[in-house]
């Protein structure tokens, strides 16, 4: 089932089994997260798409087990390294978070708490994990700083967060996750609320580190180009599941799932100019109350009987490829 | 920093200016002292002599000229009832009062933020209910009632704790305190909680409802995500944090513990300010009312003031835009 079986004998970074997250609220049960199957080797760079809501935040969370109630992860593995997170308890939990497997979270001007210094914040980090002096903490906390392109690092170890601008501030939380080197960073749209060219920037320098280091990175965005440009692979997730998962250039080549189709017809760039931008019709429907059979199907040109009636799973057509739909996409000639 | 100290201080002027005028004037409107002051067997001339002795009998805009320059220069007016200079009656009662309130406040602290962050941190549990419902109890329960039931509890029945007057006193900087003292300290302790009561349960929920605010941020979630112990999570991140409003409060109401002790002073018969107040309305001791006033705009201000920089070191967003 999983690509790194037959890939390499070497054991792959992330491991995600049929993970299920779910939230248990007073409205219904909504399945955030649903069947969800990953594979990450050593230094591999995945692009995870989905619309706003499809369940990018929760699965990321899911990984750090960091699923606050009325949320749980129901079912499913976790293999990080080997190791099974979903087995572990908190402590040892704990000592991997921030440590082997990081995150950066979406909205840089919340990520750091506004009534400690940068400086606390990083040394903290560090001192969490491992233990070394305070001089010594301080002196990498500066180093951490000027890899991620920070000038003057020195000056704002001392600084608060609202005295740095939002680039800045996720370069800090950037700084952060890697600090500890981790083989492991889930980046939740780290991005988005950044203005394009600082976001090329990070972007850019974010794939240098991970080369550098051999960070596996799975980068977490609604928007196809960004990733296209970065990622080895794309994981598609649409309402809670994953939809297709390839490598970046047959996917953008050649999208296997309508909704993968959809979201490239929207992109921008590849779009004659004057034409208009192709929107999928319909809405994302809501996690509490999913459809029947495959979850798309109220959107999708290619629905059939059997599509209301059963979910699709995720499958391994001839070309090698994973898509979870009744009726792939075959051939160009089949994008009308 | 400094022009922002400044800035405050020329604002503080201008609040005591208005605060003077506002309260001369209501305190003209209360009654007229001289029916009690003055013997009503008195004749005439008599009470005309007494009139202007008090200066009563210029018109009002004039009674509050010679109070202007007399605030000036630092002189508050003359008690009718004492003879002595309203400010001086007052001060020597203030030492009292003022660590009666601040012991209060201390009980607040001690016992309000652990209470309401324990509170915020387990909402659904037993203990978390437990101290919101207690806290509510504080908050609607008569402080005078409270006072009597603290008597009758702790120095009644169980005999624990002394339940009137200042006990044993020791003078420092040549000013009479009661809590450098064992003894001392045993008569403040049952006055102080009375005081403490209802700040015990408004620094409980505003700690809790602080937590449960922070605990939402994703800074908290960040912090965990770093791998932090939750200890480092609770008490750095979270705590401070949720001591911003928490500092504010404390400190405003530092001002109204002090001004307002007014009835547990009384139930416990505790020498303070609010005793002397209450004595002086009394008898529409106009000098003696108006100084306590002024005094208490006095100590708002003042702690209006400390609070701007207190709080200005557990918040560093407030601390650089000003320096900046
Ligand atoms: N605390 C929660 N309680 C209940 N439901 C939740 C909670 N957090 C998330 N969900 C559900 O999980 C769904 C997926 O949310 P998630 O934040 O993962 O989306 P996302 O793909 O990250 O979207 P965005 O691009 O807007 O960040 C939400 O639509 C919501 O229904
Ligand atoms: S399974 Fe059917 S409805 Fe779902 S995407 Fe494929 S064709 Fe469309
Ligand atoms: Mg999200």
């Amino acid at each position: 089932m999983t690509l790194s079986q037959d890939l390499s004998s070497e054991v792959p970074v992330l491991d995600v089994r049929n993970l299920c997250t779910r939230f248990f609220t007073e409205a219904g049960v909504g399945k955030a997260v649903e069947d969800l199957s990953l594979c990450l080797r050593r230094g591999e760079i995945l692009g995870l798409v989905g619309e706003s809501g499809s369940g990018k935040t929760v699965a990321g969370f899911s990984l750090m087990g960091l699923i606050d109630p009325p949320g749980r992860v129901v079912s499913g593995q976790v293999l990080f390294e080997g190791v099974d997170l979903t087995a572990l308890n908190e402590r040892a939990l704990r000592k991997l978070r921030g440590n082997r497997i990081a995150m950066i979270f979406q909205d840089p001007m919340m990520t750091l708490n506004p009534v400690l210094t940068i400086g606390t914040q990083m040394i903290e980090t560090l001192r969490a994990h491992r233990r070394i002096s305070r001089a010594e903490a301080w002196s990498r906390a500066r180093d951490g700083l000027a890899r991620v392109g920070i000038a003057a690092p020195e000056e704002r170890l001392a600084a608060y967060p609202h005295q740095l601008s939002g680039g800045m501030r996720q370069r800090v939380a950037i700084a952060i996750a890697l600090l500890n080197e981790p083989s492991l960073i889930i980046a939740d749209e780290p991005t988005t609320a950044l203005d394009v060219t600082i976001q090329a920037q990070i972007l850019a320098e974010v794939q240098r580190l991970c080369r550098e280091t051999g960070t596996a990175l799975i980068w977490v965005t609604h928007d196809l180009a960004v990733v296209s440009g970065l990622a080895d692979r794309i994981a598609v997730m649409y309402a809670g599941r994953l939809v297709e998962e390839g490598r970046t250039e047959a996917i953008i080549e050649q999208p296997l799932h309508p909704y993968t189709r959809g979201l490239i017809a929207s992109v921008p760039s590849r779009n004659l100019r004057g034409e208009r931008l192709r929107q999928i019709p319909g809405m994302t429907p809501s996690l509490m109350s999913l459809p029947e059979g495959c979850a798309f199907a109220p959107r999708c040109d290619r629905a059939s009987e059997a599509c209301r009636a059963r979910a699709p799973v995720m499958e391994t057509p001839a070309s090698g490829r994973m898509v979870r739909c009744f009726h792939p996409l075959t051939a160009p000639e089949d994008r009308s | 920093m400094f022009v922002h100290i400044l800035t405050r201080l020329f604002q503080s002027l201008v609040t005591m200016a208005a605060m003077a005028v506002l309260v001369f004037v209501g305190v003209f409107a209360i009654g007229n002292p001289v029916d009690l002051l003055i013997n009503p067997e008195a004749d005439q001339a008599e009470m005309a002599a007494a009139i202007a002795r008090l200066g009563l009998d210029q018109p009002m805009w004039r009674q509050f000229l010679s109070f202007v320059s007399g605030l000036l220069q630092g002189n508050l007016g003359t008690s009718f009832v004492h003879n002595a200079p309203a400010l001086g009656l007052i001060l020597e009662r203030m030492p009292a009062t003022f660590e009666l309130a601040l012991l209060a406040m201390i009980f607040a602290i001690v016992i309000g933020v652990p209470a309401g962050l324990v509170a915020g941190l387990y909402p659904e549990r037993l203990v978390g209910r437990g101290i919101m419902g207690a806290s509510i109890l504080g908050f609607s329960l008569p402080t005078f009632w409270v006072g009597l039931m603290l008597i009758m509890v702790f120095a009644v029945w169980l005999g624990w704790l002394p339940s009137t007057g200042r006990g044993e006193t020791r003078s420092l900087f040549g000013i009479e305190f009661s809590f450098l003292t064992l003894d001392g300290l045993r008569h403040m302790f049952l006055p102080a909680l009375n005081l403490a009561i209802f700040k015990v349960s408004l620094v409980t929920r505003l700690a809790r409802a602080g937590t449960r605010e922070v605990l939402l941020q994703d800074y908290v979630k960040f912090a965990r995500a770093k791998g932090l112990s939750p200890a480092r999570v609770i008490f750095v991140h979270v705590l401070k944090n949720m001591m911003i409003p928490v500092v504010t409060v404390i400190g405003l109401e530092f001002g109204s513990v002090m001004a307002f002790a007014v009835v547990t002073e009384s139930i416990f018969a505790w020498p303070g300010m609010g005793k002397l107040l209450i004595e002086s309305i009394t008898r529409l001791d106009r000098p003696v009312i108006v100084a306590y006033l002024m005094l208490t705009v006095l100590l708002f201000v003042t702690i209006n003031l400390i609070v701007d920089l207190v709080y200005s070191v557990f918040d560093p967003r407030v601390r650089l835009s000003e320096s900046s």
